[in-house]
């Protein structure tokens, strides 16, 4: 059965990892847009940030040294990514059921690193896992696994209840919303229960997450927590492919979009992306905008349909 | 009464309207506009109207789109309709929007955060059909859907939508419910725009379908690129008109005011709205008489559309824009000036300077800038000898949302009004957080049918609430107040507004630019440039 997990927990993470970077590539070989930044923007000029305010509060802006505050957008990212700054502002009912739910994924990840972590020490260091080290690690982990699969269950559970109750969200709620949320639940509850009573004589966190990797066969894992990773496994590989990716979107949305300010400067490597996106040929029907298809944008854009209207 | 709407009625065959709003279901507003029953009755949409145009979705109607005749006919525009669909998630049409519209499209976790922060939504008392992810949700579906091909697993995860003619015809005029304000953008967790969900769809409409309200369109972009202004001016009306501002403006000011026309070589064109020029002259009269006094060298351009800031493309048409953004852009190069100021228009603000930054390339990358900076460098420098005392009433100031939250200009104006205005004092919430006028992305100069009731009633209603309270202490008609507005289309809605409200007769609440404060408290001019009259 060990060989079985194995496999399907590897392959599971390899489709995460593949599917999650195979969501980046593809927003970010899109064309850049057009700017569409929003205010405030966190790396603008500090005396600006304070009041959402940019460069161009500047007279001749073009004339003065660019500033990326990376300090400012480290400055607003920790607290969201860590806290959800902006839900706990905006949405503070969301945010109770929310947090928690995000938070316990968090740790669980954390969870998965330290045991990682005490697996490789275990090799390369072995008399030092054996002391206080080792027994320091276990603790941890222990904690931040088992704090984090409460978290999230229970955040998960209030979120569904929220969505199948709340008038405002229940109206959007799909059966595919319902099943994420479920599937949460049910396999970091199987995970968690499967922890909690997998008996003193099954092996150590550390001696089957090296198991796992090395398909290890000879290692026996108790039945139930084998469902709840293999359940687990498959549902981080079903992330990327749904709108819950938004580990990856958001990074988009914010850097790409909201926070892109970035000015067109004459002979840079952005005009000549542009330029090759003004060769483009649009196909668009509507007669005003001229677009046979074998026009370029910048004929296009260069063409007064009220002149060729005249003609 | 409130309905409750889910996003499959928009494909309801009954050709009746979807929602219909009362005064009581509104928002509340204060004192002293605080009892509904008092308040205007909307007109009703003409019998006219509802039979020749599609006016299936609420009270009024904005883009009058004729009903079709047959049935052959409905289809072959949800057949349009789709291959728009398909046209705006591919990159040889959309190059401009792709990546963020696709983002949005992924990523809506349907939490329902943005609706708090729409105006709209919630000065309608929060109907469902105007709440800023209603709109998107029927996008979202049929992008799964349509674009994506998505089979029955998709529809089980996204939601499912029947698409027909009503479908579409209902969702041409709901993209002319949202002002574009992108209020709702700023507080995603997720960074999803349902304000730019709208934005690509009326370019849908208009791109592939030939669809967009006449006053954007026909009368808007279309005039401008055949005459030279939406305003209808040509460049000898334009001549004419200016050279009566200086003659009016001199006589009013005791100081002898010249508008230079055409000067190669000028440190600054000057882009005003010409919509200032034809209802407030005497915004560029003191444009005029700033900039002179402040010994900057500048000019307008009688070049084709470039005496007319205005670029409604931004609201509606990618071409359109770009078309326009590259005539001001070349009548710039052509008469070799320093820079393009951009004057008291909030959406000429973001079109030239923003938007259009990646369209003008290579020599039509001319350096764009606000007014505000140069006006808040010139009062802040000393070069105007000013007498605050002379703006001695309550001031509050409207934040244009495309110069502030979409460009990032926010202080300039304020420490202007701070300097020159004793009695000012701020809307809340302001800055960046401020709340459109209502007449945003166009709205402004929509007024067709009955459509103006709708903008005063619902998208106008939060800054109208805004203003009443920041002079709430003031409301009595004894003490004349004024609405500061530095963009052509926001002064335009206030105007209305204020007029409909009866704001001015019974309060004295008066609204203008900010240019006209600071000629207003200069000692060189003659007191009382601003006119405590209604226009």
């Amino acid at each position: 059965m060990m060989f079985m997990v194995s496999g399907v927990i590897v392959a599971a993470v390899l489709l995460f990892v593949i599917g999650s970077f195979a969501r980046a590539i593809w927003y970010a070989r899109h064309p850049i847009h057009l700017r569409w930044e929003l205010y405030p923007v966190p790396h603008e000029d500090p005396r600006h940030v304070e009041h959402g305010g940019s460069y161009f509060e500047e007279v001749n802006w073009w004339t003065r040294p660019t500033r990326f505050n990376l300090l400012g957008e480290v400055r607003f990212m920790a607290p969201e990514i860590f806290f959800m700054k902006g839900l706990w502002e905006f949405n503070r009912v969301l945010w109770r059921r929310s947090f928690p739910f995000h938070f316990g994924l968090y740790l669980l990840i954390g969870t998965i690193a330290l045991v990682a972590m005490a697996a490789v020490l275990d090799i390369v260091a072995p008399g030092l896992m054996a002391g206080g080290l080792g027994t320091g690690l276990h603790w941890l982990y222990t904690i931040t696994g088992f704090s984090g699969a409460i978290l999230a269950i229970c955040g998960a559970a209030a979120l569904l209840y929220r969505r199948l109750t709340a008038e405002d969200l229940k109206t959007y709620t799909t059966a595919g919303d319902v099943f994420n949320l479920c599937a949460f639940i049910v396999a970091l509850g199987l995970l968690l229960t499967g922890l909690l009573f997998k008996g003193s004589d099954s092996p150590s966190t550390v001696s089957l997450f090296r198991a796992i990797l090395t398909f290890d066969a000879r290692v026996r894992i108790p039945g139930l927590l084998a469902v709840g990773l293999v359940l687990s496994a498959l549902l981080a590989a079903y992330i990327p492919f749904t709108h819950m990716s938004h580990f990856i979107g958001k990074f988009f949305t914010y850097h790409a979009v909201r926070w892109n300010d970035h000015p067109l400067r004459r002979g840079s490597r952005l005009e000549q992306r542009l330029a090759e996106y003004l060769t483009y040929k649009p196909t668009w029907a509507a007669s005003h905008v001229g677009a046979d298809g074998t026009k370029t944008w910048a004929e296009v854009a260069t063409t007064n349909p009220a002149e060729a209207k005249k003609k | 009464m409130k309905e409750k709407l889910r996003p499959e009625d928009m494909s309801r065959e009954e050709r009746q309207p979807l929602v219909h709003l009362e005064n009581e279901d509104l928002m509340p507003l204060p004192n002293p506009l605080d009892e509904p029953d008092k308040d205007h009755r909307w007109a009703s949409l003409s019998a006219q109207a509802r039979e020749r145009y599609e006016c299936i979705l609420d009270d009024t109607s904005a883009v009058n789109i004729p009903q079709p005749k047959t049935p052959e006919e409905q289809k072959e525009l949800v057949h349009k309709f789709l291959s728009g669909l398909d046209k705006l998630f591919t990159k040889e049409n959309n190059w401009t929007f792709l990546q963020p519209l696709v983002l949005t499209m992924e990523h809506c976790a349907k939490c329902q955060t943005c609706s708090a922060a729409c105006h709209i939504y919630e000065a309608s008392g929060g109907n469902e059909l105007y709440r800023p992810t209603y709109r998107s949700e029927i996008m979202r579906r049929l992008y799964f859907k349509y674009v994506k091909h998505g089979g029955l697993l998709s529809a089980w995860q996204h939601g499912d939508i029947q698409l027909n003619w009503p479908l579409v015809a209902r969702l041409i005029e709901l993209t002319y419910r949202c002002n574009l304000c992108r209020r709702c953008a700023q507080t995603c967790p997720i960074g999803a725009d349902n304000g730019l969900v709208a934005h690509e769809l009326r370019k849908l409409f208009s791109q592939e379908m030939g669809i967009a309200p006449k006053e954007l369109h026909d009368k808007g972009s279309m005039l401008q690129l055949e005459v030279g202004s939406s305003t209808g001016m040509n460049p000898v009306v334009v001549k004419d008109n200016i050279a009566f501002i200086d003659e009016d403006t001199t006589e009013r000011t005791g100081v002898k005011v010249e508008t230079p026309w055409d000067v190669e070589g000028a440190d600054v064109l000057l882009l005003h709205n010409a919509g200032e020029i034809m209802a407030w002259p005497e915004n560029p009269g003191a444009f005029a008489l700033v900039l002179n006094a402040a010994g900057i060298t500048w000019t307008l351009s009688s070049e084709l559309a470039a005496y007319d800031g205005i670029n409604y493309g931004l609201w509606y048409d990618d071409a359109q824009f770009a078309r326009v953004a590259i005539k001001h852009a070349e009548a710039a190069k052509k008469l070799k000036v320093k820079k393009i100021v951009v004057g008291e228009c909030g959406h000429a603000h973001k079109a030239l300077a923003v938007i259009a930054d990646r369209i003008l390339t290579g020599d039509l990358n001319i350096p764009r800038e606000s007014s505000m900076t140069l006006l808040r460098d010139i009062v802040m420098s000393g070069r105007l000898k000013l007498d605050p005392s002379r703006n001695k009433f309550p001031v509050t100031l409207h934040d244009p949302c495309n110069l502030v939250r979409l460009m990032g200009v926010v202080e300039p104006q304020r420490e202007i009004v701070r300097k020159i205005c004793p009695q000012f004092r701020e809307m809340w919430p302001h800055g960046v957080d401020n709340y459109c006028c209502g007449g945003g992305s166009g709205f402004a100069i929509m007024s067709g049918n009955n459509f103006q009731d709708w903008r005063f009633h619902v998208s106008g209603r939060k800054k109208l609430e805004q203003i009443l309270n920041a002079f709430s202490d003031c409301l009595g008609p004894d003490t004349p107040k004024y609405v500061c507005a530095p963009c052509s289309n926001c002064k335009g809605q206030i105007r209305d507004m204020l007029a409909y409200y009866e704001m001015w007769d019974t309060h004295r609440i008066l609204y203008g630019g900010l240019v006209e404060l600071i000629v207003n408290a200069m000692e060189d001019v003659k007191p009382g440039y601003i006119q405590w009259e209604w226009h």
